[in-house]
């Protein structure tokens, strides 16, 4: 019967719209693994036990250090914006926030490395990234990043660039959602 | 074929039309809402037509002129919105609404009700969209394809925006799946698949990429909802999410949507080139083969609209070469229409026109294409004029010259009347001068640098804005023409016979013109003479 048959192909096709729809969220872990497998977004973290003794003494790679501030009311500097490092070598960049409002803030701060692809190749033993930031009314504060370039970081990467966003937890649902 | 008239012509005299607006509010007929939707696409034609004479206005000098430049991005974005989901699609749908169950020898679609109801979500979703004008922060500025954070700082109009798209993404899967189960469940006796019209394969081919496609953009627009008041973070970077992962779920849309919009008019082309040039269609089977691997491509090349955002190069290798790959079965339609029309006994009415113009105008897109889809030139043509270009000739000299061609193509059997000749082919001449006065310059515009997207501009600039606004105007113009075509058909063109068209082969021609409100309500027999290939 012709009707039986409609009702059937009516189904499997609402089952497969319904899938698809799972799968436009299924894309997001997929995304994730995109991401961890290619460096994109990549935040990797040491410790001192994995730091080698080998260091690339011919090789000077140039890391640039963005600091941006979003919708919270600090002022975020880095001390140089420029530092000389050799792969294999851990080294040190120091930032300043100050709070310049009467309250007392909560940040985070996102980070970020460019070009997409060098992420990987980047490891940080330390970082003020790796927690919330809580500034009493005008306090400022020094935070460092010690961080490791690869020794396997590929030639046509002279330049890297760390680039890190501070957002107000408190103002930020995402964040409060989020905590990790 | 006679003895189908004539028992259609007994089956009239008791065809009880419902009358008044209740035939159309409560309509299940195909024909009536192949119909509604028609209409609705050409008003919305319109709507969508004045927006872009807007921005054609503000870009004929540089300089501020005529709207801030807020207004321009919710011009621009408005237009792509109304020109894609309110023109394009629903004529597309109202087509095969109209064609597919008299050309597969069906009584109606499978599902009349849920038709009824997918086209009366599209005039409330539209409402709901243009209403964002008089809301607080706008229409949606900040292009069609949503990109957050930029769109999520839409003011009152942002939810608006988002439902809008999921009513559209509602309308057009509810017409996706009557139409597939249309034709798997009620092609008449001896109409196997192999012996389908290429329009009803098309069709096929589209409903499986709107199912495929629309769920995952539902998803992603839901996603920037719940970012914006949920307090989620799939694209926001505050709470670890990436703004580039909802250009790879867009996308991932995005391209098989294309698609959507061009596959029918590859079908009404295939119908329209071998009644002209009075042969059967050059290789049905490698088109219907072709459709298919275009359909399933599609699918693996998203990434190709966003070359620009960091990839690594082995995926920016792939998405170069798999879109390349298109090119091979987009080829294949090419030159079976040509082959079609080689040795042919060719006329030149309207609808042969506009699917002539359609086959060289689309070529022209597709290799613009082509050339977008190299990584490293990409570089350079990148979110330039270039890009609109392109995107303009596969969509206005592709997609939307197939509807017209389709619309004089089937209008004498829609109305039981001709169209008039000479002002048909006067609609033709107009259309296709002003169109590419209008978007060849946009070329030179792009590789020379102009950005798209912005309502002023550097002074070099000028002429080539200026002859693509005079075009613009033009194109713009010629389409009342059509409109009164159309109703000058309606009202007053002579009457049509069931053949129309000398070499006009299938079953919809095997009816009277207009055909009875209920049509095959026994089915007919399908022999050699009506069947293709």
């Amino acid at each position: 019967m012709a009707n039986r048959n409609v009702n059937k192909t009516v189904r499997r096709l609402l089952l497969a719209t319904v899938l698809m729809f799972g799968f436009g969220y299924a894309l997001v872990p997929l995304y994730r693994v995109y991401c961890d497998l290619t460096g994109r977004g990549s935040n990797r973290v040491i410790t001192a036990a994995d730091v080698g003794n080998e260091v690339d003494r011919a090789r000077l790679v140039t890391v640039v250090l963005d600091t941006n501030t979003r919708d919270i009311p600090w002022t975020f500097e880095a001390e140089s914006h420029k530092t000389r490092v050799r792969p294999g070598e851990l080294s040190e960049a120091v930032f300043t926030v100050e709070n310049r409002s009467a309250r007392t803030v909560t940040g985070r701060a996102i980070p970020s490395i460019s070009p997409v692809q060098a992420g990987i190749y980047v490891s940080k033993m330390d970082c003020f990234c790796f927690t919330e930031q809580v500034l009493a009314p005008g306090e400022s504060k020094a935070m460092p990043v010690r961080f490791i370039v690869d020794t396997d970081l590929p030639e046509r990467f002279s330049s890297l660039t760390l680039s890190y966003t501070f957002f107000d937890v408190g103002e930020n649902k995402a964040l409060a959602a989020n905590p990790s | 074929m006679s003895d189908v008239a004539a028992h259609e012509h007994h089956h009239d005299d008791h065809d009880h039309k419902p009358t008044g607006l209740g035939r159309w509010l409560f309509s299940t007929n195909h024909k009536d809402i192949g119909t509604m939707y028609l209409v609705f696409s050409l008003i919305m034609f319109f709507v969508g037509g004045a927006m872009a004479m807007v921005i054609r206005a503000e870009l004929f000098q540089p300089g501020l002129q005529f709207v801030d430049p807020q207004f321009f991005n919710a011009m621009t974005t408005m237009h792509a919105l109304i020109m894609i989901f309110g023109v394009i699609m629903p004529a597309g749908v109202g087509l095969a609404n109209w064609m597919i169950p008299i050309m597969i020898g069906a009584p109606d679609m499978a599902l009349p009700r849920m038709n009824n109801m997918s086209f009366w979500i599209l005039p409330f979703a539209f409402a709901m969209l243009l209403a964002t004008f008089f809301m607080e922060g706008g229409a949606p500025n900040g292009g069609w394809t949503m990109y957050p954070p930029l769109v999520t700082q839409l003011g009152e109009g942002f939810p608006y925006l988002i439902f809008t798209v999921h009513f559209l993404g509602v309308s057009s899967i509810m017409g996706a799946i009557n139409i597939i189960a249309t034709v798997f469940n009620m092609r008449a006796p001896g109409m196997g698949f192999m012996q389908l019209p290429l329009f009803v394969w098309t069709w096929i081919i589209t409903a499986f990429l709107l199912i495929a496609s629309m769920p995952v953009l539902a998803g992603a627009v839901t996603m920037l909802l719940t970012d914006k008041y949920f307090g989620t973070s799939f694209f926001v970077a505050a709470g670890g999410g990436d703004p580039v992962m909802f250009q790879h779920i867009f996308w991932f849309f995005g391209h098989p949507e294309v698609y959507i919009l061009i596959l029918p008019a590859f079908g009404i082309v295939s119908q329209i080139i071998p009644t002209f040039a009075r042969k059967p269609l050059f290789g049905y089977e490698s088109m219907v083969y072709a459709t298919a691997a275009i359909a399933f491509l599609s699918f693996f090349v998203w990434a190709h609209h966003m070359f620009t955002v960091g990839m690594p190069l082995a995926g920016e290798l792939f998405f170069m070469y798999a879109t390349m790959s298109i090119a091979v079965p987009t080829g294949v339609k090419i030159f079976n229409w040509l082959a079609t029309m080689w040795r042919g006994s060719m006329t030149f009415e309207t609808p042969m026109l506009f699917a002539l113009a359609f086959v060289i105008l689309f070529s022209i897109g597709g290799f613009s294409g082509l050339m977008l889809g190299i990584t490293p030139a990409d570089f350079q043509y990148h979110d330039t004029y270039f890009v609109v270009a392109h995107f303009h000739y596969v969509l206005v000299t592709g997609a939307l010259f197939a509807l017209m061609a389709a619309t004089y193509f089937w209008l004498p059997k829609w109305t039981g009347h001709m169209y008039d000749e000479t002002l048909g082919q006067a609609h033709f001449w107009l259309s296709t001068i002003s169109v590419n006065v209008l978007f060849f310059p946009q070329h030179f515009l792009g590789l020379a640098g102009m950005p798209r997207r912005i309502p002023d501009y550097a002074v070099q600039f000028t002429e080539w804005n200026m002859i693509s606004s005079l075009g613009g105007f033009a194109f713009g113009l010629s389409q009342l023409l059509f409109v009164w075509v159309i109703i000058k058909c309606v009202r007053e063109g002579k009457k049509a016979d069931e053949q129309v068209w000398e070499g006009a082969r299938g079953l919809e021609w095997t009816l009277p013109s207009p055909p009875p409100f209920h049509s095959f309500t026994v089915p007919p027999k399908v022999d050699a003479s009506v069947a293709h290939s």
